[in-house]
């Protein structure tokens, strides 16, 4: 005879204030089985569990609803409860009180009765489920960090200095990601590029880091601690063994004006590249669309010139299977470039430029050696306007949060430009300044107040050309709303931080959940902002959301502890929330007729075939078989089978159906 | 207060549709109280006898949600549910079920207004068309024919 | 051919060229422009700011009749008239219970299936395809296309072309031989509803538009909204007393100069009834 206790939580008032608590508890306490039920004002307070755990004891609960928050939220933690006081982790279900009952609805009789169909349903459930058994996994102690910008390179750094082996996946020809592209760095104005080579090198030295440059991961199979990942190790067409750096090949490759990626297109690059000198590794890659060679079939200058005979034009590209037990995506981001603004010329005026141009123009291994010169003639620009929140904070463009990093570096770029133009005047329009952070706001106050930065509080609405100037069309809110038209040499773009490409489809192979900016997506906003919704896989970086150095690095070691902290148990310990076949005596042995639809719609090659074999050994009967570490629990099997044979840990058929007569009341 | 209030279940999957629900929540975003949620792992998991099963017991309308195309957490669950409803769906409506009572939609773990949406939309819907009381007539109807074809 | 036409207030009043210069055309391409029966005013201007049914009763009147006198699609060369009437179109329909309060209203049936042309759609749909045989006198002359507010705004319920730096006009001029010059005012305001109260703020928004058009080399404005074209024309001698200037620069209405190419006679596009004059040397 079931023996279920029910718990209904008040959430302080969040669940309180809509339903009647006391109501719920006192109708649920009246249903057939139901030996407790109680309210309490937090369920999972030290208190509150420890109410659950000794109510298990006392009325010898064969099963609980804990009627609170989502399951999402605090499935562990009451499962984890039940088991203490000594009943099986998944007889204790949970009933969304607050998430779909007291906080979408308003306070009525009807919110309450909700809440009462809510519990009486898992209550119902709870009353079939079936004590299970965890499931152990092996753990591979590798790691797989996929991106090479500095939240990449922090991560792989910390999981190796652990002592673990780790995987780094870049897929340009070099790490360094945007940070090697900045100038200098806010709040201290100290040089990018010297706080960031080292670190590259120390990844490229590392005895337990593999890297990966030029490469992308191509698919993921597996789940936590067992994951194969297939890498795409694209053809460098050059021995990376034979290939000395010297870098002969890149000056003598005749075609020399292939827009450069690494100087934002302001500059030009051969074919045959290094993408910057301090490139990590530091071996050229042939970029085959641009090539000679691939195009017209003939040249191979490079090869000429090669001291060492380095390069393989026919290499392919190699795919590479290996197992590893933890992903950090460190993917980064991307910005919007000029051409995404209409009203700011549709990226057809030279003069107005993105930040990360501004960034290039700015450094001293830049295309103009540090000098600020204006893209269309070389001229020093003695009015500059900086438009902060271009896209950003902008539902109209599709862009409705901020980009965050942009405040301060424009401070940065006006203080540079100042440094650099000291007759020069710069402007910056802004929307509000957003500077929260360890000396942001002084850094910012010493753009307005040493440097005599201009700023005015208001948007840009147009820029033009006219003249060989660009007119800047915004308004002053801080006076009166005037109108203002300034006269300007050169105008830069924070423009939006935005999803990197391909965030997308990366995301869709890893199984992990972005949200619709294409940004990947936290497990939790608050208490899990490192880890995703699959189990095994963190996140570093600005691929989560537009984030500063300081943000990405603090994160990236928080996602190198994860991982170190899975990697130092030996198995793990699974939901055993599987799919089984079911199984009776001889002759049937099992009621699967052996049809295997399922293996075709299995998306983890989790089923396998069992054959059933008299004393001749002769196979009388083949059924299937779910292999449980292979197993995700999707289900899919168990809605495909046509003699309902296979069924789910977890979400029975039994259970499934018994929620819904419960729903509708019938029982 | 007379007004019909339609029983409306919702079928979703725990990683997409059931988080975005969760999201409509902590967004304090408010719809009708009609709809109640039974979790399933994946779309793929559900099994549309459950949704007949839901008719012949007095639901007035359904909802099927889960993770839109390529964001299954499993990798293809939905898609099976997409091809089974596809299937199914000329089934019922050739059964004579009336397909405005089901909505079948995608809602992702951020959509928490969407949720409210999709909610709001079936409840409204279902209201108008009234209590589903043809669909027992009509399985009581086919038994009594085949009792006098008997 | 048969095509409704909405011609609005001004098409009968102070932009009977613009008027004169649709019809001339339509003839030379054989297309039958059918005026709505029995229309009335579009409420452009004031009745969105005062009464929110009103300004959506009016256009749906308008739409209603056209429907009913099965005309599937119809002409509205006035880009406000233009403007009232897609945005009352589009409110309808995505609120059905306003719909059916302005179907009361209106005391007619409307079902919003019209579709509604501005005059750029309704040249590049009907004229623009055989320009090429009735090509005469190629418009050859670097020409600034002046759209304005209404025409492409607000883009999210046009839908037609991009609200910052459009681009149809352009390619229409540049169809009939002209060369459309890059016009950075081609759609600030030019002071539209002040035409009559504060004739000093459209001498200077107007102005600013006919001063950066002149500067850049322009010979002719191209307009495609009688409010622009009054600002621009008939306001010529404020605007050049309040910048102290003689602007010369005449301003078309898209129809004239397409007419023009097409062999009409400057007075059979109403080129007489301008207040600036308008030298057509070729």
């Amino acid at each position: 005879m079931a023996r279920i206790g029910v718990f209904i939580c008040h959430c302080g008032e969040n669940i309180s204030a809509t339903v009647d608590c006391g109501r719920v508890a006192e109708t649920i306490g009246k249903l057939k089985h139901v030996a407790y039920s109680t309210e309490y004002k937090y369920m999972c307070s030290d208190p509150g569990q420890t109410l659950i755990k000794d109510a298990i004891k006392e009325y010898k609960l064969t099963g609980i609803v804990v009627s609170a928050c989502s399951p999402r939220m605090h499935e562990p933690t009451f499962r984890k409860a039940a088991a203490e006081a000594g009943l099986n982790p998944y007889l204790c279900e949970m009933a969304n009180l607050r998430e779909h009952c007291s906080w979408v609805h308003e306070k009525n009789d009807m919110t309450t009765e909700k809440a009462i169909d809510i519990v009486r349903i898992l209550v119902e459930k709870v009353k079939i489920n079936n004590a299970l058994l965890p499931i152990k996994v092996p753990v591979t102690k590798t790691a797989l960090v996929i991106g090479g910008g500095i939240a990449g390179i922090q991560s792989a750094l910390d999981i190796a200095n652990t002592g673990h082996k780790v995987i780094l996946v870049e897929r340009s020809p070099s790490i360094g990601g945007h940070m090697s592209q900045l100038s200098e760095t806010f709040p201290t104005l100290d040089c990018s590029q010297c706080i960031l080579t080292p670190r590259m090198v120390e990844v490229a030295q590392h005895p337990n880091i593999t890297l990966y440059t030029y490469s992308e991961v191509e698919s993921l199979d597996g789940f936590i601690g067992n994951f194969t990942v297939k890498i795409r190790k694209k053809a460098r067409s050059i021995d990376e063994k034979d290939c000395t750096g010297c870098g002969l090949c890149t000056t003598k490759c005749p075609q020399k004006k292939i827009p450069n990626e690494f100087e934002e297109g302001m500059g030009f690059r051969p074919a045959i590249y290094t993408p910057f000198p301090q490139a990590v590794p530091n071996k050229p890659v042939i970029d085959r669309e641009h090539c000679t060679y691939y195009i017209k079939g003939k040249c191979k200058v490079c090869e000429i010139v090669c001291p060492t005979k380095a390069i393989r034009f026919d290499q392919p590209d190699q795919i590479l299977e290996i197992q590893i037990g933890a992903i950090v995506i460190a993917t980064g981001f991307d910005i919007k470039r000029t051409d995404f603004f209409p009203e700011y010329g549709f990226g057809k005026y030279k003069d107005v430029i993105d930040g990360l141009q501004f960034e290039r123009l700015a450094s001293a291994s830049g295309p103009t050696g540090g000098a600020i010169l204006r893209p269309s003639d070389g001229v020093v620009p003695k009015n500059i306007v900086f438009v902060a929140c271009a896209g950003s904070r902008d539902p109209a463009k599709g862009i409705a949060y901020c980009s965050k990093i942009c405040c301060m570096y424009t401070a940065k770029h006006a203080m540079l430009y100042k440094h650099k133009v000291h007759e020069g005047k710069a402007h910056v329009f802004y929307m509000d300044i957003r500077s929260a952070g360890k000396n942001y706001d002084e850094f910012v106050r010493r753009a307005i107040e040493e440097d005599y930065v201009n700023y005015i509080r208001g948007r840009v609405s147009t820029i033009y050309e006219c003249d060989g100037k660009l007119i800047v069309k915004g308004v002053d809110t801080l006076l009166g709303a005037q109108p203002l038209e300034i006269v300007a040499d050169m105008v830069v773009l924070a423009t939006a931080g935005v999803a990197n490409s391909g965030a997308e489809e990366l995301a869709q192979k890893l199984h992990v959940s972005y949200d619709s900016h294409k940004f990947f997506a936290e497990a939790h906003p608050k208490l899990k902002p490192v880890e995703t919704n699959t189990a095994g896989i963190f996140l570093a970086g600005a691929c989560q959301n537009p984030k500063d150095i300081p943000d990405s690095v603090s994160q990236a070691s928080g996602a190198a502890v994860k991982v170190a902290a899975l990697f130092s148990q030996n198995e793990l310990t699974r939901e055993p929330l599987v799919a089984f076949v079911n199984r009776c005596s001889p002759p049937l042995y099992s009621t699967c007729v052996g049809c295997f639809l399922c293996q075709s719609v299995c998306p983890y090659q989790a089923i396998e075939r069992e054959e059933f074999k008299n004393r001749d050994g002769k196979t009388i009967k083949t059924v299937a078989k779910i292999n449980e570490g292979l197993c995700q629990g999707c289900g899919t099997c168990v809605a495909l089978c046509r003699s309902k044979s296979i069924d789910l840990h977890g979400y029975t058929n039994n259970q499934m159906y018994t929620e819904v007569m419960a729903l509708l009341n019938v029982y | 207060m007379s007004e019909f209030e339609p029983k409306v279940v919702a079928f979703v999957c725990n990683w997409c549709t059931y988080a975005g629900a969760d999201l409509t929540g902590t967004s304090r975003i408010k719809y009708a109280s009609n709809v109640k949620i039974i979790r399933f792992p994946c779309t793929g998991r559900i099994d549309f006898m459950l949704l007949l099963k839901s008719f012949a017991n007095g639901a007035d309308g359904i909802i099927v949600s889960g993770c839109h195309p390529n964001d299954c957490h499993y990798t293809s669950g939905n898609f099976h549910a997409k091809r089974r409803w596809i299937m199914f769906k000329e089934l019922m409506d050739f059964m004579g079920i009336d397909m405005n009572r089901i909505t079948f939609s995608w809602v992702s773990a951020a959509e928490g207004a969407r949720w409210a949406e999709v909610v709001n939309s079936t409840v409204t819907r279902v209201r108008e068309l009234g209590p589903y009381v043809s669909y027992k007539q009509m399985v009581n109807t086919s038994i009594e024919e085949e009792v006098t074809h008997a | 051919m048969k095509i409704g036409i909405y011609p609005g207030c001004s098409l009968n009043g102070s932009a009977r060229d613009y008027n004169e210069s649709v019809f001339a055309i339509a003839k030379v391409f054989d297309i039958e422009l059918v005026q709505i029966p029995d229309w009335n005013c579009c409420g452009a201007t004031a009745a969105h700011n005062l009464n929110k049914e009103l300004s959506l009763a009016l256009p749906a009147r308008i739409l209603a009749l056209a429907e009913q006198n099965g005309l599937d699609e119809v002409l509205v060369p006035c880009a406000a008239c233009y403007s009232r009437l897609v945005v009352t179109q589009h409110e309808l329909k995505v609120e059905p219970e306003i719909k059916n309060r302005i179907k009361k209203v209106i005391e007619l049936d409307y079902r919003g299936t019209t579709k509604i042309l501005n005059v750029i759609e309704w040249l590049d749909k009907y004229i623009i395809p055989g320009i090429e045989e009735k090509l005469v006198l190629p418009f050859k002359h670097k020409v600034a296309c002046y759209y304005g507010c209404l025409l492409v705004r607000p883009n999210k319920v046009l839908n037609y072309d991009r609200s910052e730096d459009p681009q149809t006009m352009d390619e229409v001029m540049r169809k009939i031989g002209a060369d459309p010059i890059y016009f950075p005012y081609k759609t600030e305001c030019c002071g539209a509803g002040f035409s009559v109260s504060r004739t000093d703020i459209v001498s200077k928004l107007s102005g600013k538009i006919i001063e950066d058009a002149e500067h850049r080399g322009a010979e002719f404005m191209i307009v495609a909204c009688p409010m622009c074209h009054s600002n621009l024309d008939m306001r010529r001698p404020d605007i050049n007393q309040y910048f102290k200037t003689k602007f010369t620069l005449p301003i078309l209405f898209v129809t004239q100069a397409l007419g023009l190419a097409v062999g009409l006679s400057p007075k059979e596009v109403g080129l007489q009834r301008h207040f600036v004059p308008v030298n057509i040397d070729s």
